[in-house]
């Protein structure tokens, strides 16, 4: 009898047990991340950015090359990286108090200089690893440790959409925003990296996608009620879609006074 | 080499090109925006890129994303934006990383002035950023020196994969003076192959992870032992210094570094005119210090004079360097001010003419 293999594990994730949490959605990510490293037959030439938050590890998860960011800095670091050496695959990795908050600056400006990197950005609306503080994307009234009755919008903003905001520069990129809570999700979001690496192969652009993600443990509760709060707060706040394009045109000024 | 008149930034820049340097990462900041600007005009010439970044977190960054691939690279900046970017020096110390970094002193603290000044000497010696890490400090005294010391600095910071600073002030990156390249030059330390870079893994070799995270602490005091003992070898090796002035015993030794001791040098042709024996240690690596050198001259001379432009801070390395063997007199001018040869020739008319050293 002849075996066909099916389903296995993509090359570029190491078989090690990773140390995140019960029902948190970063180990479907990394997968997906790994799948389409794999399927684009870059693994050997892809450099992979780990930043400071949950992800903090991903270099002993992710077979390749590896660079460990400071706090918010993946982006510029990957931009050392792409300008040193141009041939290399290059992508960070971080959640939202990373790029979001302290890496705001940095991510920006690697967008805007339309670097030929991709950024996977995952958004679960809380610091996670120092343990559940708000987060620039945590959602209103949503309770953490830092905002104990809930976040005030009057006090701390509302929370910020990093897809649209990125899609506003004028560079050309690809910036999209998935989500990998249920099967069908995860599939149309292993679609989103793939376009997005895809691109950067082929030279064309900044690619940036959002990724919403699940935080049973500092949400407070049980990993199907995680993606279950995570589709009633989270998706109606954070539209899931193509932001923009490399081909989409740019957004002109209108005239003053219209 | 024919000598060219360069102003001293520039000369760092093209010294840097010299060296092999392909890539620059930078953020605007008075008075070294001529290094920027030379370097976005001579590396696409030499097949190397020049990056504006948005800050000086950014730059610093950058670079060490860029010497994680195995290139040489570089950054410049002045001492408000050298502190914006301890947090990467610290990393890139971590992480073993072989980077340049001119630091072209203004006047401080906080935004302080533009004018020359020495005060960011504690910061580069002594750590700068958090944790516990060395960086080799270099300090020219003349454009000549500036661009020999840049081409050093890659050589140095590649051999040690550490990152290395220039540090000069407004004066050293102001002026013009003559300077040449040493063609052909050979490094001043044996290059190691560069096996450790980050640039894909095709399973011919380990992964390369550039990474500063050891959450094993015996892991971690494994990593600070192996970076001990590398400082320990700096220190044993890398000591530069250059002595000036009367030989055997004297009355006064000075102890100044970069254009200070140039000022320093004016003031001992006067005074060894007027007939006083002064001697002078000019300290060229500031980490490591020349302890020894210094203690030594001083152990022949009566007294000895740190002239500064800051409030005293290598003085602290001179008081190390002599345990109370001999009364350390201080003069400096800060906040901009130059020291003049005048101010120094009336201290040392003082001091040999038995001036009480004042308390600290």
């Amino acid at each position: 009898m002849s075996e066909t293999v099916v389903f296995q594990r993509p090359e570029s994730l190491l078989p090690v047990i990773t140390h995140y949490c019960p029902g948190c959605t970063h180990g479907v990510i990394h997968r997906l991340v790994a799948e389409v490293v794999d399927e684009l037959e870059v693994r050997e030439r892809t450099v992979a950015i780990a930043p400071v938050g949950c992800a903090v590890l991903a270099y002993n998860y992710f077979n390749t090359d590896c660079h460990e960011a400071s706090h918010g800095r993946a982006p510029a670091v990957a931009t050392g990286i792409k300008r040193a050496r141009p041939d290399l695959i290059v992508f960070t990795y971080q959640g939202d108090g990373d790029l979001a908050s302290i890496g705001m600056a940095e991510v920006v400006h690697c967008a805007n200089r339309g670097e030929k990197v991709t950024v996977v950005f995952v958004n679960n609306a809380i610091y996670g690893m120092t343990g559940g503080q708000m987060a620039p994307t945590t959602m209103p009234g949503q309770v953490a440790t830092t905002c104990p009755l809930g976040r005030d919008v009057e006090l701390a903003g509302y929370p910020i959409r990093i897809a649209e905001l990125i899609s506003t520069l004028r560079t050309p990129a690809f910036v999209a925003r998935a989500a990998v809570h249920t099967p069908l999700h995860a599939v149309r979001a292993k679609d989103i990296l793939r376009r997005a690496f895809t691109y950067q192969v082929q030279g064309t652009c900044f690619t940036l996608v959002e990724i919403l993600s699940t935080c049973p443990t500092n949400w407070g509760m049980p990993p199907v009620e995680a993606t279950h709060w995570l589709e009633q707060n989270m998706m109606p706040y954070y539209p899931l879609g193509v932001f923009k394009t490399p081909e989409g045109e740019g957004r002109a000024p209108r005239p003053l006074g219209e | 080499m024919a000598k060219k008149l360069m102003k001293g930034s520039e000369a760092i820049g093209e010294a840097a090109i010299q060296a092999g340097c392909k890539l620059f990462f930078g953020y605007p900041i008075t008075p070294q925006n001529e290094i920027p600007e030379y370097m976005s005009r001579r590396l696409p010439q030499v097949g190397g890129t020049f990056v504006q970044a948005e800050s000086e977190v950014a730059a610093s960054n950058m670079l060490y994303g860029a010497a994680g691939s195995g290139e040489r690279v570089m950054t410049s900046s002045s001492s408000p934006g050298i502190s914006l970017m301890q947090e990467a020096v610290s990393y890139m110390a971590g992480s073993e990383l072989p980077v340049v970094i001119v630091n072209i002193m203004r006047a401080g603290p906080g935004l302080g002035g533009i004018l020359p000044s020495q005060a960011d000497y504690a910061q580069a010696t002594k750590g700068g950023g958090h944790g516990d890490y060395k960086v080799l400090v270099l300090a020219p005294w003349s454009v000549q020196e500036a661009a020999d010391l840049v081409q050093d600095a890659f050589d140095l910071a590649d051999y040690y994969r550490n990152p290395v600073f220039v540090l000069g002030d407004g004066l050293v990156g102001q002026m013009m003076e003559p300077v040449s390249f040493r063609e052909g030059r050979t490094p001043c330390k044996e290059l190691p192959k560069k096996d450790w870079a980050a640039t894909g893994h095709d399973g011919s070799r380990p992964r390369a992870i550039i990474n500063s995270l050891f959450l094993d602490p015996e892991e971690l005091e494994r990593h600070n032992r192996k970076l001990e003992a590398k400082y320990k070898v700096m220190v044993r090796d890398e000591v530069r210094f250059s002595t000036l002035g009367a030989e055997g015993e004297c009355d006064v030794l000075i102890v100044a570094y970069g254009t200070v001791a140039r000022v320093c040098s004016t003031a001992m042709e006067e005074l060894a005119e007027k007939g006083f024996r002064v001697s002078m240690v000019r300290p060229i690596s500031l980490f490591p210090f020349p302890f020894q050198a210094v203690r030594e001259a001083a152990e022949r001379a009566k007294a000895v004079l740190v002239v500064e432009l800051s409030t005293g801070q290598m003085i602290e390395d001179v008081r190390m360097a002599l345990e109370g063997c001999r009364p350390i007199h201080f003069h400096s001018r800060v906040g901009g001010m130059l020291v003049s040869p005048e101010e120094v020739i009336a201290k040392v008319g003082e001091i040999a003419a038995g001036a009480e050293v004042p308390h600290v």
